[in-house]
């Protein structure tokens, strides 16, 4: 590994991270090694998740956190996530738009994703990336999903904070959200509120949130699952968050910048919080279980696609399936092994 | 680790004039075409634009100029890329740009030059052909 780059890297050279992403979106092996000599400069970003449907203003919102944290005098590295088409695999990347006014600030940087089929509101390896931006030295890492709505619940495993940004006027849409997306909030941001409705917005919040309370486990109940490391893909997705921690809900127009102080409030009081809660090690414990678990399920799926891949192992597979001299599960084990013994 | 490379641009519309629909459609034709498009809205200055480019680490840098600026913000791109250091992103641009402008923009190192009427078709073909991912 080029030393000079990694020098470059940890002093937030822009050239040298901006390089950095595109190997860790393009999946190149270049990527991870550099990724293991970063971890260690880890573990000193703030990183806020930004959710909530489409055109609910999460650009504009973001923008506008650029502007008080860069007032602060906080640096600020945005990935802001937009879906790639199912059919092309092309994509339009239009999230910078709204956050013109930084592009010339050195303490600003700003980089757009595609999905790239990956479900969920992230990328595949937005983990990756915010551990590069990290390492690299920025304070703040803004992380804003693709704005489906419904699933994006997987942004609350990286992020310290997540604000669930939404609109007045759902009505009764609200009670249609999928229970996700209200569990992951650690804030709720109803945005536009200049619009009518705002306050039946925030009291059918209020009432969602006295319903649910209670039903939220425990970390206790999370960590101990009989002992076992549990691997399944609830395990990942499950919330591990500061158990007194109860939602807020702030009325904004992002646009205005109206609403802003309450909201820096608002995300001020829940990271004191987080890191109360961090004192506690299995909080942290947990929190690193499931970073790990993220990484190893990948890790595993990739090395595995590229044995099948490999000295074409995937047409005599394919061949024993034809003729049935074997089985597809048998298969699937032989080369889970033929993986293993591959050291 | 799989890799899956894939073409980023960035399509931005430098100078005063708000015509962007020649960028979208542009835009959408290379989305459609399987890569990935940066679009950075109006009024661009070329300084904004290379800090984008650097930013977002695409292979070029596509910009369309209605003004008549295109022989100053044209060049103002390239100019501002080599400088920090990043010549190695190609530069393409579209407009309402006379016959006679092309061969100097050409030798200032705009690479592809296209002027209206051409399609769509073109211009996906000849980023094909002429950028890689870096």
């Amino acid at each position: 590994m080029d030393e000079a780059f990694i020098e470059k890297l940890l002093n937030r050279d822009v050239r040298a991270v901006a390089r950095l992403l595109r190997w860790i979106d393009d999946g190149m092996e270049d990527a991870r090694q550099t990724l293991k000599r970063l971890y260690r400069h880890t573990g000193k970003a703030t990183v806020i998740g930004i959710t909530g449907n489409p055109g609910a203003g999460k650009s504009t919102l973001t923008d506008q956190l650029i502007k008080r944290f860069r007032k602060r005098g906080l640096t600020v590295a945005v990935v802001a996530i937009d879906p790639s088409s199912p059919f092309s695999g092309g994509a339009i990347l239009g999230d910078r738009i709204r956050m013109q006014d930084h592009s010339l600030d050195d303490g600003v940087f700003i980089r757009s994703f595609a999905t790239r089929g990956h479900l969920g509101g992230l990328t595949n390896t937005t983990t990756d990336v915010v551990h590069a931006l990290d390492a690299a030295g920025w304070d703040i890492i803004l992380v804003e999903t693709v704005g489906v709505g419904q699933d994006e619940v997987e942004v609350q495993r990286l992020a310290h904070t997540t604000l669930v940004v939404m609109t007045p006027g759902m009505g009764d849409e609200i009670q249609a959200i999928k229970a996700g997306i209200l569990e992951i909030a650690d804030v709720f941001v109803v945005n536009k509120s200049d619009r009518d409705g705002a306050d039946r917005t925030v009291r059918e919040l209020e009432q969602m949130l006295d319903l649910g309370r209670g039903a939220k486990p425990t970390l206790g109940e999370i960590l101990h699952h009989g002992g076992k490391v549990d691997l399944s893909e609830q395990a990942e997705d499950k919330r591990i968050a500061p158990d007194k921690w109860v939602p807020r809900i702030i009325k904004t127009v992002a646009l205005r910048g109206e609403g802003m102080d309450d909201l820096e409030k608002a995300m001020d009081e829940h990271m004191e919080e987080y890191k109360k809660a961090c004192e506690d090690s299995s909080f942290v414990e947990a929190r690193l279980k499931q970073e790990f678990v993220e990484i190893y399920r990948r890790t595993l799926l990739n090395r595995g696609w590229s044995y099948l891949m490999s000295e074409d192992h995937i047409k005599g597979i394919i061949k024993k399936m034809k003729d049935h001299s074997s089985d597809p599960y048998t298969l699937a084990e032989q080369a889970i092994e033929a993986l293993g013994s591959k050291g | 680790m799989t890799e899956k490379r894939k073409l980023r641009i960035l399509v931005a519309k430098p100078g005063l004039d708000g015509h962007d629909r020649g960028a979208k459609v542009v835009a959408r034709s290379l989305r459609d075409a399987g890569m990935e498009v940066i679009y950075t809205g109006l009024h661009q200055t070329p300084e904004m634009i290379v800090s984008s480019a650097i930013q977002e680490d695409v292979d070029a840098v596509g910009l369309s100029i209605m003004s008549g600026a295109h022989m100053t913000l044209m060049p103002a791109v390239v100019k501002g890329l080599k400088e920090k250091g990043a010549e190695d992103i190609m530069v393409f641009g579209g407009g309402i740009i006379p016959d006679d402008d092309i061969p100097l923009l050409k030798e200032k190192g705009i690479d592809g030059i296209f002027t209206p009427g051409t399609s769509t078709e073109k211009i996906v073909e000849w980023i094909q052909q002429n950028v890689s991912p870096r």
